[in-house]
């Protein structure tokens, strides 16, 4: 839909009597608020659904009550389920086997108030736009054990350098095909003493994965790093001294 | 305006109704890379704070073409220029309100760098941020300070975190913490980055959206003074700069640059281009004849191999006694520095390296905090300016008193990397708005100086 507005060019002025008619003063209107248009525009077109991001971040310095804070994180959770992008958001809370997912439909039970008491354990957030000011509102569950973060694009170094609220209960922490993660990220792992499973399958941006899986399992030595083998980054070496071999013995003969 | 590689393409569209009076269309081109004839903002020194201020101020202007910006720089190569000799890193632990403000709006900005300085069509910014934190280390005369300067941090907004000698013995195994009292961690938006990439991101925006860049030496100044009697019926002169004589590279040539308003982001030549201006020549003991106290301060860095160093969870260390450390990349590689002290200031008249320096001072003291590091060997090393603000080693942010269209974005002893994002919006904020908007900064103006009150600060690297 493309929505043009032209101001007719004339050379005798409209007399100021004349009201203009009810189409011309819409699309004035409109043309008045381009900017809001746009954003409209953007925000319904199912195309660009993933341009939204999930940033709300509520300030509690010092929690009034349990139920406060957790009511705060309730509200989280479901902004996180009914936004559009958040089709495979779940969480666990502890004591409870099951995990909270919305439906195909995007339709998910309110179950989970009944558990305000029970701190979270377990976010798959995998999938989902989540950047690192989204990361705030996981602010206060202090108890998280596995985060996954397969398959977010927005996860970025900065995200993984604020992960150290979680220092002391991060177990494991899927970070599988994030395109956005570097090595600077990495090093910023060191403070999750408790991790246990680590995943670091397919990071487009980690130039030698082999070697960062070295200097990471001496960093967290009871870490198990999977997804990555020792070699990984080398073979573009080796490959490269054989060609020169070849190359080298085609010239000197 | 093309933008190709490191080259501009200015490809210009000769149509008569260009060539009105006040424009700056020139039937004959005869010396290229001239400055144009008028600009209204003219910033000396292309380094890292000249160009965040030419960003921001072409960020701020309201109308597309409000404000026409000029970046004079002295050397296209940059191989003398503190930006791309510095170590790179940014933390957040001052002791100074403003400081710790500066930096972490600077790093709110690298954070979203992207947002702010991607161009369409070219590559995204790619900084290489480590995010290792600095570690400061505090012997028992320092550890009063390090918990005011906690206290300051926190209440501004760093995540900073105190650790006492056995939790630093636990985090960092390989750290000797013999004559530890304490220690402050940086948990985020501190550790390193690459600085060429930083310049070259806000000179590839600024340049698209219509920053004009000339390679030249600022020679001079044109300027008209008009006296003004004080209360006590003394005659003050002020001036106001008219032109700015920029001189072409290997040449006499010079095109002097109608403009308004000058920055002075010339880092260690700040005090010299300031001469130019005729600022500290005036008779003694009045306010004309206080010189603005920026000089080049030479620091050299070292890059030590050692395969047996700390690994991954490195963070920049910093000792009481000066000495500071931080990784270089995944192969064993260590950068290494220490400000010498007043007395034994290197000779700045050239950038060789001294390699007695390492020898002498930096080794025994790091071999003492780091004892991998006994066994180490100097790969290579550089020097480097510090722009060394000599009354109180921070930077020097507004307008000179008696120059009326002089701004200075000089001084940061060491900082300007770090601090330059922030500091230039609050200078782009200061021409344009004509007062601080986002960050109080009025502490750091010339008032100090002409006052002689320092604003210090404790924790210089």
């Amino acid at each position: 839909m493309c929505v043009s507005v032209a101001r007719p060019y004339s050379t005798v002025a409209r007399s100021p009597s004349t009201p203009l008619p009810l189409r011309s003063k819409l699309l004035f209107f409109l043309s008045q608020h381009f900017y809001d248009v746009e954003q409209l525009r953007c925000l319904l077109h199912p195309k660009f659904k993933g341009w939204i991001q999930v940033s709300i971040s509520f300030h509690t310095s010092v929690p009034l009550c349990e139920s406060f804070t957790s009511l705060a994180y309730v509200f989280a959770l479901w902004f996180v389920f009914s936004s559009a992008v958040a089709r495979s958001v779940s969480h666990r809370f502890s004591g409870q086997s099951e995990w909270f997912r919305p439906n195909e439909k995007g339709k998910f039970s309110w179950d989970f108030v009944n558990f305000q008491e029970h701190p979270i354990e377990e976010v798959d957030v995998s999938g989902t736009v989540i950047n690192c000011t989204g990361l705030d509102n996981l602010g206060t569950a202090k108890n998280l054990r596995t985060l996954s973060l397969r398959g977010c694009r927005e996860v970025d170094d900065w995200f993984l350098s604020r992960l150290h609220i979680f220092q002391e209960s991060l177990e494991e922490l899927n970070l599988s095909g994030c395109p956005r993660i570097s090595v600077g990220g990495l090093c910023a792992l060191h403070h999750l003493r408790k991790l246990r499973k680590l995943d670091l399958s397919s990071l487009p941006r980690v130039q030698n994965p082999g070697l960062v899986r070295i200097l990471l399992e001496e960093v967290l030595p009871h870490c198990h790093i999977t997804g990555v083998e020792y070699d990984e980054g080398l073979q573009a070496f080796q490959e490269e001294k054989d060609s020169e071999a070849l190359s080298s013995t085609g010239t000197g003969a | 305006v093309r933008f190709d590689d490191n080259r501009v393409e200015v490809t210009k569209e000769i149509h008569a109704v260009r060539a009105m009076p006040g424009s700056d269309w020139q039937p004959l081109e005869i010396t290229p890379g001239l400055p144009p004839e008028r600009a209204d903002v003219v910033i000396v020194g292309g380094g890292v704070v000249g160009w965040s201020v030419a960003y921001w101020l072409k960020r701020k202007e309201r109308i597309r073409d409000g404000v026409r910006v000029l970046v004079v720089e002295k050397d296209p190569t940059y191989s003398q220029a503190s930006t791309v000799l510095s170590v790179g890193g940014i933390r957040q632990q001052f002791s100074l309100p403003e400081n710790i403000h500066l930096s972490l709006a600077s790093a709110e900005f690298l954070r979203s760098i992207n947002e702010h300085l991607g161009v369409l069509n070219e590559d995204p910014v790619d900084l290489q941020f480590n995010h290792s934190g600095y570690l400061f280390i505090a012997s028992e005369k320092g550890a009063g300070i390090m918990e005011e300067n906690y206290r300051t941090q926190r209440y501004a907004g760093a995540k900073v975190t105190l650790l006492s000698p056995a939790q630093v013995k636990e985090k960092f195994p390989w750290l000797n913490t013999e004559g530890v009292a304490l220690a402050s961690y940086g948990l985020e938006n501190e550790g390193w980055f690459d600085p060429w990439s930083l310049l070259n991101a806000l000179r590839r925006k600024a340049i698209s959206m219509g920053v004009y860049q000339c390679f030249g030496e600022v020679t001079g100044f044109r300027y008209s003074t008009h006296s003004m009697p004080t209360d006590d019926s003394h005659q003050m002169s002020f001036k106001r700069i008219r032109y700015v004589n920029v001189r072409m590279p290997n040449s006499l040539e010079y095109q002097p640059v109608e403009c308004a308003i000058v920055v002075n982001a010339a880092g260690a030549h700040s005090g010299k281009v300031a001469d130019l201006a005729g600022i500290g020549s005036g008779p003694k003991d009045t306010l004309a004849a206080v010189p603005v106290p920026v000089e080049p301060r030479k620091r050299y860095v070292y890059v030590l191999h050692c395969p047996d160093g700390p690994g991954l969870d490195t963070p920049f260390l910093i000792d009481y006694s000066g000495v500071y450390c931080r990784r270089e990349g995944l192969g064993g590689n260590y950068i290494a520095g220490l400000s010498p002290e007043e007395e034994e200031e290197p000779d700045t008249r050239d950038l060789e390296v001294d390699y007695n320096f390492f020898q002498d001072r930096i080794w025994p003291l790091l071999a003492h905090r780091v004892p991998a590091f006994e066994c180490t060997k100097v790969a290579s090393a550089w020097a480097g300016y510090y722009d060394y603000n000599t009354f109180d080693q921070n930077c020097i942010l507004g307008l000179h008193p008696l120059v009326n269209n002089m701004y200075f974005a000089t001084g940061f002893s060491g900082h300007g990397l770090q601090q330059s994002p922030a500091a230039g919006r609050a200078l782009a904020e200061l021409i344009l708005d004509g007062g601080f908007r986002t960050l109080d900064l009025s502490a750091l103006g010339f008032e100090r100086i002409f006052h002689q009150e320092p604003v210090l600060e404790r924790s210089i690297v």
